[in-house]
């Protein structure tokens, strides 16, 4: 009886089985890839505001304090975003005129809040507060980057549970002296001595239980 | 089912009578142990395991995954973008993020109990007791728990209408001002008919308002009216006064029909008393002792240390044996003495639906032994005018009906649903020329008026109220109204003239000439309540009790008609939450059904035989009931305990026009309440229905995800013995014979599993005191309300996926027809060594650093090996997409530091750790450790007799560990090593030992000593 394969089916089928392990290993990585993207995480996309606020013009200029708007970042969960009232502390004076500023103007006029486009989004099942990583030094540059150099903010972190692990596994690496957590041009340069004093000077623990974040 | 499986009431006695009561049981189902039943509970998910009906194939199945994927593959686009909007000029201390907590009172039936409201970023999301308040002192019922979801409900009225179509209040008003224009000219022909009013500005208001009108009349309504305990009163000091009562002074306390604990003004506070009087630690020389005369079984009832299950014509009776210090019964005479060895310290209490004559006897029998003014308070009422409710709803009816009234204005209330069904009062409503109603629903009533105005809500609007005790709340609104409602002091300025005044005027303006400037009436708004307001107590004279009527004991069966326990008068039947909380006793859902007992059931044909069949507590039979001319079909229930040749009933189901929620739920018994007999009366004949259908599906949840009934008896699940037996052997509930050891929480040394050091963390832990709980119910509500617990509806809970994380467990001991009850609330034990750990294959629920059994839900794929594994079945699985996602109205509800479930996750108890991390955090941030009492579970925080005790037990000083280290603390199956957190404090009751039959039924109580 003739042979219905051929010799070559061997080797053809033997690369077929190793490939298969190859293309499954290729596929997950590109998945991988995929969801480690910007495309999923929003890295790096700026956001269309309905006034252009630069923080940059803002941070890096005057020299404004992060906590000037943001006024519950030490105190509560959420940072603060500043009502109407804030900017027309100092735009009922300056720039008075100015056609980019005139949403903010309705806005204080009519009553009707202006409606800012959300950058840093969390899932619902993830709780995150600011007021507890402010209090134990983490910078708002750690995690929100050089703010002072961006015109429109731009989510500079990936946000993914990989990324805040990374943190909350070795807190170590990124706490800063609490006198600089608001500094955004801080740069550390002994981390590697300052880091584990600090983390034991402000008593600093390691949260990786589910439950620090998920409920 | 096999012949010899099937037994009879008389075999089960039997059976229990082998066990001489020492056997603890749940329900009848247990008792029968049918193989059945047996097999229903080896089932993790019964109603789940029925193969598919239509089989699917492999073509078909792959055709459906393959879509699956795609649509999977489709749905993977961008988030889209949120939007954050800030203020434009942020108020004061308002700081996002963080709740704020406003004081305000909620009334029920006039009655104000004082709560604090949680507000975020200006949306109520949770209400607790407010702490100064002399009738919560901190905490919740279910009303007041539930009553935030009927705040947001979406069926609530939201539009003024004429003849049920959309109308202005513009044109309300315009239409009303001829009528009162008439009503001026001569004088008559006013009506306003209201509920209870406690109110000071309603009062003044209502007082001005028939100033002006003479000839107008105030008339008032409500079906839980307290009429007999207002005309017990004037029976007994000739004068209508208001009694509440101190029971920190009372060593023996009888209830005659009364549910003081759990229902009725004040009921909070008493639990609160009277259990502080209960608590056994160490030290704890005596405790009180409480005697129960009832017919259906109360939470009263079911913690008594002795219950006589009676039926309701009977207690006068009782009650005038105890007047007259001789009783033939031998249980009666113990109580006797028991009463007159403590002079002035003690507590006769009657229930609302007793008559007037026991009420008026009642305060003879107090007034005998010394009690008024000592435990027994009588003050002036605390009601703005009181009077007999039925009275002036039947003076209403019939000058309706003889063309007397000309305008009608219904302030709240359902009178065309409610009123008793002789007085045909909605007939007698159709002659009124001009009819309005004011309420929160447009229901029965509303759809008989010409005119509905939506009412606020108590949480929208400014207002006053007294407390049980006299005590004046001032109730501040949390959010500007939802609905467009209108407060009533808003409807009366409108018929009064002051249609310019809000209701923050009228209240604010009564109150600034009464002492409240600006800086009082903010601290009175702070505080929720004006101090040194209770009723000041008054002498009174003796009581006289009423000369003896001809008591003709009544034959057959009797019927007892009672308000609902969790839907109340039928008001909240469209809240979700309140209809699938199971109801204290029964722990039916969903339904009303004709209780009755054992015996009585075998009387006419529903035996075992016919009962087992149904098994599982999920089916009934029909029977037809016939009552004083009124037919009706009820599904029957049978509750041990119950008297016999007795039926209840509860009012308040069958509602037609409630809302989306409680339409067409139950059944309307509001025709068998005759305005003679309110309460029921005898003349009751019950029959098997032989009408298709037969069956009714009954949502109970007393088997449900519960401990292996194998276990019941054997394990100690609940452990209990009399006081006495305590003192002689206090470490009862330690006996070897339960496999415990000395700590009462396991210990590593003979644990499997690698011991985790705890001692540099909080080691979070529960303690939950069986003596004092008395399964009201507050807890279970709570925790849904804190934590976004969604509900299933009833189809779904005779599924078994309910969704409460915690549950109370019902245990009956001893005698089917009069046992002890036992309650014990089961959450999460957070077991150290969780079982439910190491079968997930996902690691979606782990152990925290503090020892909390963490559940992560977007681990969670569902395999639901975890909730097999508890052998405390205390996890809780979204079948479905329960949680309404979609409902604006409900958005703003939710607590939103708790993740909103979706479908095909697992979910429990957490030890309500979104409170704990904001704890840790506080006291973080000021570098500190978290104090004793500083976080508080919602659990624990509504529980009225603060049986739920939580803290570190690392902190040796804290409560929690100093109750942990209590003799009588034990852990459910500890020996399964699973070394749970939560532990419970054994149940320790004060049986008289005068009374013979409480010693023999229970003569094997075995390790107590």
């Amino acid at each position: 009886m003739a042979q219905i394969f051929h010799r070559s089916a061997n080797t053809l089928s033997r690369v077929t089985i190793f490939g298969a392990i190859f293309i499954a290993g290729f596929v997950l990585w590109v998945i991988g890839g995929i969801v480690r993207s910007p495309y999923f995480t929003n890295q790096g996309i700026h956001r269309e505001q309905v006034v252009p606020f630069s923080h940059q013009h803002h941070v890096a200029g005057p020299g404004i304090d992060c906590r000037y708007c943001h006024t519950s970042v030490e105190t509560s969960s959420f940072a603060g975003i500043p009502p109407t009232s804030t900017c027309m502390n100092c735009h009922a004076q300056i720039w008075t005129n100015a056609e980019m500023l005139e949403p903010v103007r309705a806005s204080f006029r009519t009553g009707k809040p202006l409606v800012w486009s959300r950058v840093h989004r969390l899932p619902d099942f993830v709780h995150f507060r600011h007021d507890i990583h402010v209090a134990k030094g983490v910078g708002c540059a750690t995690c929100h980057g050089r703010i002072d150099r961006m015109n429109l903010v731009y989510q500079a972190s990936p946000l993914t549970m990989e990324w805040c692990l990374d943190c909350h596994r070795a807190p170590e690496k990124y706490i800063r002296p609490r006198e600089e957590v608001f500094n955004m041009s801080y740069v550390a340069r002994n981390q590697k001595t300052l880091g584990p004093e600090l983390v034991k000077r402000y008593g600093v623990q390691s949260k990786t239980h589910c439950s620090a974040c998920h409920y | 089912m096999s012949d010899n499986n099937t037994l009879n009431f008389t075999e089960f006695r039997a059976r229990i009578g082998d066990l001489r009561g020492k056997e603890f049981w749940r329900s009848l189902e247990e008792l029968s142990r049918s193989d059945v039943f047996d097999e229903f509970f080896a089932q993790e998910f019964p109603q789940q395991a029925q193969p598919l009906e239509k089989g699917v194939d492999r073509r078909n199945f792959m055709k459906l995954m393959g879509a699956s994927v795609a649509m999977a593959g489709l749905a993977a686009c961008r988030q889209p973008a949120d939007a954050i909007v800030p203020y434009v000029n942020q108020p004061e201390n308002l700081i996002p993020g963080k709740p704020v907590y406003f004081a305000s009172a909620m009334t029920l039936s006039g009655v104000a109990h004082g709560v604090l409201v949680e507000s975020h970023m200006n949306r109520p999301t949770k209400i607790e007791g407010n702490p100064e308040h002399p009738t919560t002192l901190g905490a919740s019922d279910p009303f007041m728990q539930a009553s935030v979801l009927n705040l947001y409900d979406p069926d609530r009225s939201q539009v003024v209408r004429r003849f049920g179509d959309t109308a202005t209040w513009g044109e309300f008003i315009a239409a009303l001002q001829p009528v009162v224009n008439a009503a001026r000219a001569n004088g008559a022909g006013l009506r306003i008919l209201t509920q209870t009013v406690t109110s000071p500005t309603l009062g003044a208001q209502l007082t001005a308002l028939l100033a002006q009108f003479p000839g107008a009349k105030w008339h008032q309504w409500e079906a839980v009216n307290r009429d007999t305990v207002r005309e017990g009163g004037r029976l007994a000091f000739g004068r209508y006064v208001h009694t509440h009562y101190d029971f920190t002074k009372a060593n023996v306390v009888v209830a005659l029909g009364s549910d003081f604990l759990c229902d009725g003004p004040g009921h909070l506070r008493y639990a609160r008393d009277f259990m502080s009087r209960r608590k056994v630690r160490s030290g704890t020389k005596s405790i009180n002792r409480l005697y129960s005369i009832e017919a259906g079984m109360s939470g009263t009832g079911g913690v008594a240390d002795h219950r006589l299950p009676v039926k309701p014509s009977q207690i006068e009776d009782f009650a005038r044996q105890i007047l007259a210090g001789s009783s033939t019964n031998p249980t009666v005479q113990a109580l006797i003495a028991d009463l007159q060895g403590n002079r002035g310290a003690s507590v006769v209490i009657a229930g609302e639906e007793q008559s007037a004559a026991v009420h008026a006897v009642v305060h003879a029998i107090n007034s005998q032994l010394g009690n008024i003014g000592t435990t027994v308070l009588v003050t002036d009422p605390i009601e703005i005018a009181p009077v007999n409710q039925l009275a002036s709803l039947q003076e209403l009816v019939r000058d309706m009906n003889a063309g007397a009234v000309n305008a009608l204005l219904i302030l709240g209330g359902n009178p065309a649903f409610d009123a008793p069904a002789d007085l045909q009062f909605a007939k007698a409503l159709d002659k009124v020329p001009f009819r309005a109603h004011h309420s929160l629903y447009y229901d029965e009533t509303s759809n008989r008026c010409h005119w509905h105005i939506p009412e606020v809500h108590f949480l929208e609007t400014w207002g006053d109220a007294r407390a049980h005790d006299g005590t004046i709340s001032i109730i501040q609104p949390l959010i500007a109204p939802l609905y467009n409602g209108r407060s009533v002091h808003e409807v009366l300025g409108a018929v009064a003239g002051g249609l310019e005044q809000t209701a923050y005027q009228t209240v604010r303006s009564f109150w600034a000439a009464r002492g409240g400037d600006d800086a009082t009436w903010r601290k009175w708004l702070h505080d929720g309540v004006i101090p040194n307001t209770a009723l000041p107590v008054v002498a009174v004279s003796a009581a006289t009790p009423p000369a003896t009527g001809n008591q003709q004991p009544a034959t057959g069966i009797e019927l007892e008609i009672r308000h609902d326990p969790t839907i109340y008068d039928g008001r909240f039947a469209n809240n979700g939450w309140l209809q699938e909380l199971p109801k204290p006793q029964t722990k039916i859902t969903w339904d009303n059904v004709l209780i009755v007992g054992p015996r009585t059931s075998e009387k006419f044909g529903y035996t075992a035989d016919e009962r087992d069949p149904l098994v599982n507590e999920k089916r009934t039979r029909f029977v037809d009931l016939s009552y004083r001319g009124v037919n009706m079909r009820l599904p029957v229930w049978v509750l041990p305990g119950h008297a016999e040749d007795v039926a209840t009933v509860y009012f308040g189901y069958g509602r037609e026009m409630s809302g989306k929620i409680g339409n067409g739920v139950g059944f309307n018994t509001y025709p068998l309440r005759f305005s003679d007999a309110l309460h029921g009366g005898a003349g009751a004949r019950i029959t098997l229905s032989e009408e298709a259908p037969r069956i009714y599906p009954v949502a109970c949840t007393q088997e449900h995800q519960s401990i292996d009934p194998k276990l019941v008896g054997e394990r100690g699940l609940i452990r209990s013995a009399s006081f006495e037996g305590f003192q002689q052997n206090p470490n009862f509930a330690k006996d070897p014979h339960h496999g415990s050891d000395v700590t009462g929480h396991g210990s590593h040394d003979t644990n499997m599993y690698p011991p985790y050091d705890y001692s540099d963390k909080h080691a979070w832990a529960m303690v939950i005191d069986t003596s004092v709980c008395t399964g009201c119910n507050g807890c279970v509500i709570a925790c849904q309300a804190e934590n976004n617990i969604a509900i299933v509806g009833k189809d779904e809970v005779v599924r078994e996926r309910e969704l409460h994380w915690l549950r109370i467990d019902r245990y009956f001991r001893g005698n089917i027809d009069n046992p002890e009850v036992y309650h014990e609330p089961v959450p999460c034990m957070q077991c150290e060594t969780a079982p439910c750990e190491p079968v997930c294959p996902v690691e979606a629920t782990s152990h925290s650093e503090d020892g909390l059994n963490d559940m992560t839900y977007n681990r969670c794929v569902g395999t639901r090996y975890c909730s097999n594994n508890c052998p405390y079945k205390v996890r809780r699985f979204n079948f479905f997409h329960y949680a309404d996602y979609d409902t604006p109205a409900l958005k703003p509800m939710r607590n939103p530091d708790v993740t909103v479930r979706t479908r095909g996750v697992m979910e429990k108890c957490t030890y309500c750790v979104q409170r704990i991390n904001a704890g840790k955090i506080e006291a973080e941030k000021q570098g500190r450790k978290v104090r004793d009492g500083e976080v508080v579970t919602a659990c624990q925080q509504a529980c009225p007799t603060e049986a739920i005790t939580f803290g570190n037990m690392n902190d040796k000083t804290s409560k929690v560990a100093q109750l942990k280290a209590l003799p009588t603390n034990y852990a459910l199956l500890e020996e399964l090593q699973t070394l749970p957190r939560t532990t419970y404090l054994a149940n320790i009751r004060n049986p008289n030992p005068a009374i013979a039959p409480a010693k023999s039924e229970h003569a094997d109580r075995g390790h107590e000593g």
